[in-house]
This record gives structure tokens, sequence and C-alpha cells, in this order.
């Protein structure tokens, strides 16, 4: 038997899973507590006689575009391009995570650039056919509800298409063949054999884009769309009335909830797990003709209108206003931004790995409950989020101040709040479910038996993480790497409000740019933090796909 | 074994990838920290809602001429939450903002200190600041009417009561109801008319709407240039920039620029300000920068390159400012409008005046 460090018995794991999953939870319970103590205001009833209900609305709309959105074109892209061969296939691939490295709110602006009445695609119609007034013909406006389904969809997608593709690539293409022997046609393998496997991973995506979505100020803010985030910064900012925007943030916290809960509650019934270790790279069936031009068609469209043309339509701009744009610190706001999302990556997959792991062995219930609980920071708006992790931090700081001003008669000022460690923090807490999603849904598909075969077999439970696990679930580690260090570059509510003095980042820059109105200067920065993402990308992609072989690995045959 | 001894490779290089980003990250850390914590004599913190670029070049000058550096921390929202959190341990020595009511809540959350000097008694009129000096005016800009230089004709509009005539049905353009700069314009009418017939003239406003409120002020007097509406609000400096920026020029120049109720009360002025906070730990430093802010060089450079009018009288406007005219403005008490911006809120709201015509 191994006995294990005690750090693995099950009370001490339980408590020590507790302890982080709470700390985590600490800034989002802060928003929660601010909100239960305040008291219902006047503000309640007045927003819910008037314009409340419309928000809620339109909340509900978007998050329902958005997620029909991007689980066709997540879901399809995935499909096509990892069981398929077809021409550019082999460069999607990768390029179709590229939207994940465009921050939303540039997407949007460029768009509006782009599609509004002077933009240049409404004035070659107007050239082209001779219309002169906006009165003359009809356009969808860019500026609405459907405009800001269509940008979203486009920066989002990726997250679904990334777990969709890495739970077809962690399949087994036994399970596919089987059912192909037992008469089933292509699309019924997809409908009722692959899509049903990949289920959770697809889910998980769902629920991170409809999280973004809901949470989300700066696209529906420059489209003035008003959603429930609307209502809460007017609340907060307009009526100075903390409590009331903290309850309103508690009532989208509820919301996604719910969508958790339901989504998991549909999950439990059907347990799958990858039954089989013979793995093989499925073999890319060719498509050829219309079917391969239509293939290739339907999976450059996402990656165009997420990536390619908002990236053409900055670098143009940055072209234009480059001497100017370059006078900023340019290697250091880069090197500021890379090193942020890399250190903000590596904290959020070690406590991921921490939880999943230790929820996968099992930890009493509450410490259960706080694990999901840690999860809840990412459906919290950013700027709500700041606060939520300014209250404790400087609870503890001007505890810490007063208590040596006491003892010792020295002031030792702040010690967390306003540091790098402040925002690393809130990176960790509004990011951790990215990491923790990917990687639980990893080592979902790992069978129990694995587990007791290795444990059998001499490991204990670190052994079995680190030699069976880690190893198997490499590719949702990555890209769990990947979404982390991604989402921090483009982060920048919380940035804005947390950072130290001086501390200026790419998406501060561009954002302080684009404030002074200063577009064609902001593209640099824009565009920058799209490259910074590409390197990652591109690294994990290859890595990802690397992976789709592990099952012919000798590390896991011995396992085996 | 193969397999063994691969997988020691492979830890190998992860000990080494790990150690070497805890390294870095170490070090990066470091330095930031440094960075923070040297609160030297000879410093100036400042939480502020004013953007960066408008004032490095102030504070630029500011250290050439006094040798004080000034650390910055710019965001659009939550510095008042930073403020509470960090509490009387907290390194802000001011706060600036781009207009007033946010200045007034930091004053009633009670961390504006009281401020009076000669200097700054001198530059700054009795109606900008604060009758205890825990706030300070520093510049000013009006909330006026753009109108179309070819379909709207001089004189057809003189008030902001008349925007709510229906013959301007289907011709104006406005940002967001519940935006400041809109909340400031609907908390004066309410200071002068009241609130009933305030929201009237809010919904015969939005009524007259050509689009969905929506953009910035510069995408109204764009709308304009564009044919899509005849009038726009708008805040004075955007003419100002808009002409200085090559593609925006022509959009400016589409319209000039109405300041309404002229034989009134006046146009409705908002100001941006600064306070020195309580418990200042450069509390010296801090009286210094609000004193230059308010002196003749950076009153220059506010109305050089922001388009704003100076509150320190005697201070020349820029050519392009003066081109749009003397004008009267509103003396309505400032307090009282950032007082009012709730119940602003509460009239676009009613009104559901974001929804559009």
């Amino acid at each position: 038997m191994d006995a294990g460090p005690p750090l693995f018995s099950e009370r001490a794991r339980s408590g020590l899973t507790l302890l982080v999953a709470l700390l985590v939870a600490f800034p989002v319970a802060a928003v929660a507590w601010i909100a239960l103590t305040g008291g219902i205001g006047d503000n309640w009833q007045h927003l819910w006689e008037t314009v409340l209900p419309g928000y809620v609305l339109n909340s509900i709309k978007l998050a329902v575009l958005v997620g029909i959105g991007v689980f066709l074109a997540g879901t399809a892209c995935a499909w096509l391009v990892t069981m398929h061969d077809f021409p550019g296939a082999r460069f999607l691939e990768w390029a179709l995570l590229l939207p994940l490295a465009m921050p939303a709110y540039v997407v949007a602006f460029v768009y509006t650039d782009l599609l509004e009445y002077a933009g240049p695609v409404q004035g070659t119609l107007r050239d082209l056919f001779g219309w002169q007034t906006p009165r003359d013909y009809w356009f969808p406006e860019i500026r609405s509800l459907g405009g800001a389904g269509f940008v979203m969809t486009m920066s989002f997608f990726p997250y679904v298409y990334l777990l969709a593709r890495t739970a077809f690539l962690e399949q087994s293409l036994c399970a596919l063949e089987v059912s192909r022997t037992l008469g089933c046609t292509k699309w019924d393998a997809f409908r009722r054999v692959a899509l049903p496997l990949a289920w959770p991973s697809i889910m998980v995506g769902i629920m991170l884009c409809l999280m973004e979505t809901l949470s989300d100020f700066g696209v529906v803010d420059l489209f003035s769309v008003q959603t429930l985030t609307t209502g809460l910064f007017n609340v907060w900012l307009v009526m100075g009335d903390a409590a009331g925007g903290a309850q309103i943030a508690l009532v989208l916290l509820v919301f996604i909830a719910g969508l958790v809960w339901l989504e998991r509650r549909g999950r439990i019934r059907r347990a799958y797990y990858v039954q089989t270790s013979r793995m093989k790279s499925p073999p890319r069936q060719r498509l050829y003709g219309w079917r391969g031009a239509g293939a290739s068609l339907l999976c450059f469209l996402p990656f165009f209108f997420g990536f390619l043309l908002p990236a053409i339509i900055l670098a143009r701009l940055s072209g234009a206003r480059l001497s100017t744009a370059l006078s900023l610190d340019f290697a250091a706001l880069v090197l500021r931004s890379v090193t942020l999302g890399g250190a903000a990556a590596l904290l959020c997959v070690a406590v991921a790995v921490g939880l999943a792991y230790s929820t996968r062995l099992g930890v009493s219930r509450p410490a259960a409950l706080a694990a999901r609980a840690a999860s809840f920071g990412y459906a919290v708006p950013g700027a709500v989020l700041a606060i939520g992790v300014l209250v404790p931090f400087g609870f503890f700081d001007r505890t810490v101040n007063g208590f040596m001003e006491s003892a010792f008669g020295v002031s030792v000022g702040l010690i967390l709040s306003g540091t790098v460690a402040a925002l690393l923090f809130a990176y960790l807490v509004r990011f951790l479910t990215l990491a923790h999603g990917t990687v639980e849904s990893g080592l979902s598909r790992l069978r129990p038996s694995l587990d007791m075969a290795a444990r059998t077999l001499g490991r204990g439970a670190t052994g079995t993480l680190r030699d069976v696990h880690l190893p198997l679930i490499r590719g949702s580690l990555l890209t769990a790497i990947l979404l982390v260090f991604v989402d921090v570059i483009k982060e920048l509510p919380a940035t804005l409000v947390l950072r130290p003095f001086n501390f200026d980042t790419l998406a501060t820059t561009a954002y302080s740019l684009a404030a002074d109105e200063r577009f064609a200067e902001a593209a640099l920065p824009s565009l920058a933090i799209a490259l910074a993402g590409l390197l990652p990308v591109l690294i994990i992609s290859r890595a990802i796909t690397k992976a789709r072989d592990f099952g012919a690995s000798p590390e896991t045959e011995v396992l085996m | 074994m193969n397999a063994d001894m691969k997988s020691h490779r492979r830890k190998r290089r992860l000990a080494v990838l790990l150690i070497g980003t805890a390294a870095m990250a170490a070090g990066f850390l470091l330095g930031e920290i440094r960075s923070v914590s040297a609160e030297e004599a000879g410093q100036v913190d400042v939480y502020s809602y004013r953007q960066p670029y408008l004032m490095e070049p102030l504070f630029e000058a500011f250290t050439e001429q006094t040798g004080i550096e000034v650390n910055m921390v710019y965001a659009k929202a939550g510095l008042l939450e930073r403020l509470k959190a960090e509490g009387e341990a907290g390194p802000a020595d001011m706060f600036l903002t781009s207009d007033l009511p946010r200045l007034v809540e930091v004053q009633e959350a009670g961390f504006a200190a009281p401020v009076m000097t000669d200097t700054l008694a001198a530059n700054i009129p009795a109606q900008y600041r604060q009758e205890d000096g825990k706030w300070w005016g520093l510049t000013q800009r009006a909330r006026v009417v753009y109108a179309s230089r070819d379909r709207v004709p001089e004189g057809e509009l003189t008030t902001y009561q008349g925007l709510a005539d229906e013959k301007w049905k289907g011709r104006i353009c406005i940002r967001p109801g519940d935006h400041p700069y809109n909340l400031g314009l609907i908390a004066a009418m309410i200071a002068r008319h009241g609130e009933e017939r305030t929201k009237e003239w809010l919904r015969g406003v939005k009524a007259n709407l050509a689009r969905r409120p929506q953009g910035n002020d510069r995408a109204q007097v764009k709308a304009i240039y564009e044919d899509q509406c005849d009038l726009a609000i708008g805040n004075t400096y955007y003419m100002g920039k808009m002409l200085a920026d090559p593609e925006q020029r022509k959009w400016a120049e589409a319209a000039y620029i109405i300041f309404p109720d002229q034989n009134g009360a006046g146009a409705h002025v908002n100001i941006s300000g600064a306070t020195v906070l309580e418990g200042a730990d450069n509390r010296e430093e801090a009286v210094a920068l609000l004193e230059f802010l308010s002196g003749d060089k950076a009153q220059e450079i506010y109305a050089q390159s922001n388009y704003e009018y100076p509150v320190k009288p005697g201070v020349p406007w820029s050519d392009t400012v003066a081109s749009w005219g003397e004008f009267k403005a509103d003396t309505v008490d400032l307090a009282v409008i950032a007082d009012l911006h709730d119940e602003a809120l509460r009239l676009v709201n009613e009104v559901d005046f974001n929804a559009g015509p």
C-alpha cells in the first residue's frame, strides 16, 4: 500500500482543496457580500419598472445568439478539420485558433469602422448603385444586438473549436470505426458517437463563451446595446450605489450558475469514458470537388471574420501612424504583457490541476462545492471583480499596517494592494475556470480504472498524476495554458483598476489611446496583442496535433 | 529502460523550464515592486479618470519646472473603490476627474482634503471650486448643439428647449442618454425647469431623434456630415479636435456651433477638476501640482491641446476656441448639477431614451 505523503490523506486533501478554492472564491464572495448586506434600495424598483426587463431580455437574446453561433462554428470547423482533408485544412487547423488572440472590443471597433454609413463597404455600395442618402437604401446596422452577437461569435467561437477539436482528437477511432461497421452513416457516426463523446468539452466551451458574453461591457458599450452589464454600471457609477451594482452582478452570477447546473445535470445521466487505450490518429478522409471547396470556405469564413480581416485593417491603420506609435516604449510593453500572461497562465493551470485532481480522488462535499464556486470569477464583469479583489486585499493591508503601527510604531504601507501580486491574483480568480474546465474535461475522459491500475502497480496519488494523467492530458494542459495566457493579455477592466502606478500593458495602452480617440495609433498595440497571442497559439496547436498520436508513445504503452 | 530515461529527460526539461519561468517572474515582480514602493519626497501619486495622453504633457512640464515626479494610475471606473479599500495607508495623493460629479463623489466619501493657498484662490474663480477647497475646477467645456451648415439656417434653434420642437422630427443625433455628459445637461435642465417639464422635454427630444442613441460625441457630428441628421449634441472641445484631425476635419466643417439659451440662463458647462486627498503622504507636492495645473502655463496647454476653456481668467483661448465666439455660461451651482445626476438617469430610464425614436 502506498501511504503517500500525508498531504494526500482524504481529510488533508479536502482541507487543502477547500482552502485554495475559498481563497479564489473570495473576491466573488466579497461582491456577493456587498450585494447581500447593501439592502434593496429603491433603485431596484425604479429599474424594474423602467429599463431592467429590456436589459434582461437583451442579455438573454445575446446569450442565445452567441451560444448557437459558437456551437455551430466551433463544432463544425473542429469536425471538418480533424477528420477530413481538404484544401487549406492543415493551415486552418491552427489558424482557426487565431481569433482568440484578437480582443472582442477591438474586433467590434474594426467592424464599426468598416460597416457604418461612412465606412468603405457602404461607400462602395453607394458609388455602385448611385444612392445619395441613408434613406435611399437599407443596410444592417452594426451597432445593434445582432452586430454584437456577430462580433462575439467571431471572437469567442475558438473556445468551442479548441475544446471540440481536442476532444475529437482524444477520441478513440475504434469507437467511430465500430459505429461504421454497425451500419452508421458518416453523419450518424458524428451525431451518435463523436458528438456525444465530445459533448462535455463542447459544453465547457459554450459555457465559457456565454460567461464572456454576459459579463462583456466593451462590445455592448461600443454598440450601445443595453444589457444587464449596462444596468450594472449605471447603478454603480451614476447612481453611486455599489450595493445595487453588486446585486445585479449577483443576478448575472445566479443566471450563469443555473446554466452550469443544468448542463451538469444533463451530463450526469451519461458518463462517457475512453474505453480503449490503443488510440490511433483517425485517418483523415479526403474531400474532393465541391465538398472540398465547401469545407474550405466554411472553415475559412470564421477565421477571416474573426482574425484576418480585423488584422488587415489594424495593420493598415498602424502603417499609417507607425512613427508616432513606435515612440511608445514598445518592447517594454510587449515584455510586460507576455510575462504577466505567462505567470498567470502557469499559476492558473497549477491551481486547476490541483483542484481537478483532488476532486477526482474524492474530497468532502464542501470542498467539492468550493472548487466549483472558485470558477465563477469568469462570469463577473472584470471591473466588478476588481472591486472584489480590492476589498479583501485592502482589508488585509490595512490590518497588517495597523498592527505594525500599534506594535512597532512603523508604517509598512500597503503590501499587496496596487502590486503585481494583486493583478496576478485577479487573473487567477477571473481565468481559473478556463484552466479548470479544460483540465477537468481532459481528466473526465480518462476512465477511473486507469487510476486503479496505476495505484495497483505501485504509484501513489502524486505519482499517478505525474506519470499517467498529466502525460495523457498533455493536450488539455497546453490548451489551458494557451487560453489563460491569451485572455490575460487581452484583459482590460481589472488591469486598469488594480495596476501599480505608471504600469502599462499592451491592452491598457491601446485603451488609453482609443479613449483619446487616437484610433490609428491604438491599432499598433492592438495588433501587438494579437501577435503576442499568435506565437503561443502556433506552438500549442502543434503540440496538440502531436499529442494526437500519444496513444502510440512508449510511455503510455509501458503503463498500459 | 528507454521509457524511464525519456521520462527522466522530460522531467529535467520541465524543471529547467519551471525554474527559468519562476526566476524571470520573480525578477520582474521585484522590479515592479521596487518601482512602486519608492515613495520618497519629490513625488506625487495621482489617481486619474482623465486620459493619460492629455495629462502627460502637463506632468512633464511640471516635472521640468519643479523636479517633482508624477506617478499615475488611469482607469475609467473603480478608482474611488480602490481609494476606499486602501484607506489611510493608500499611496494616492491626488485625484483627477474629467467631470464634476465624480469629484463630488470623492468629497462625499470623505477623501477630499481642504486646500487653500493664495495662488489657487487667485487662479480659480469661486464658482469653479468647493468653498473649503475640497475640489478645484481646472478646465471647463460647454455642452452645445452642432448644426448642419447646409440644412440649418442660423437662428432657427436658440434654446435647449427648442430641441423638443416638432420641426426637428427625425433630425437630431445624440450619444446614449446615460452618458455622464448627457446626464449633466439633463441635470441642468432639471435644476432650471423642474423634473416634470424636463421629462416632457426629454420625451420630445427622443421623438425627434434620427436614430437610436449610439456612438460618441464625434460620431454625431460625423452623422451631420453624412446627412443622417441636422442637429447633434456635443461638447465644444470635440470641434477643435476634429478640426485638427485630417480625416475628421470635413465632419467638423459640415457643422457650426450653437450656444443655446444665450438670452436665458446660458449654455450648460461642466468642469474637469482635481482634489488633494486626505492623509496624502506627499501633500506639499500635490498642492504644488494643483497650483501648477491652475497656472498660466498649464491652463494654456489645456486650451491649446484639448480645446477646453481655461478656468483662470485672462489666459488666452486658443485661436480655434476663440473662433467659436464668446458665450454666456450657465451660472447654476455646479455641485447642485452633480447631485441631480441620479435624477437625470431616472428620467432617461423612465422615458426609455436609449430605445430611440
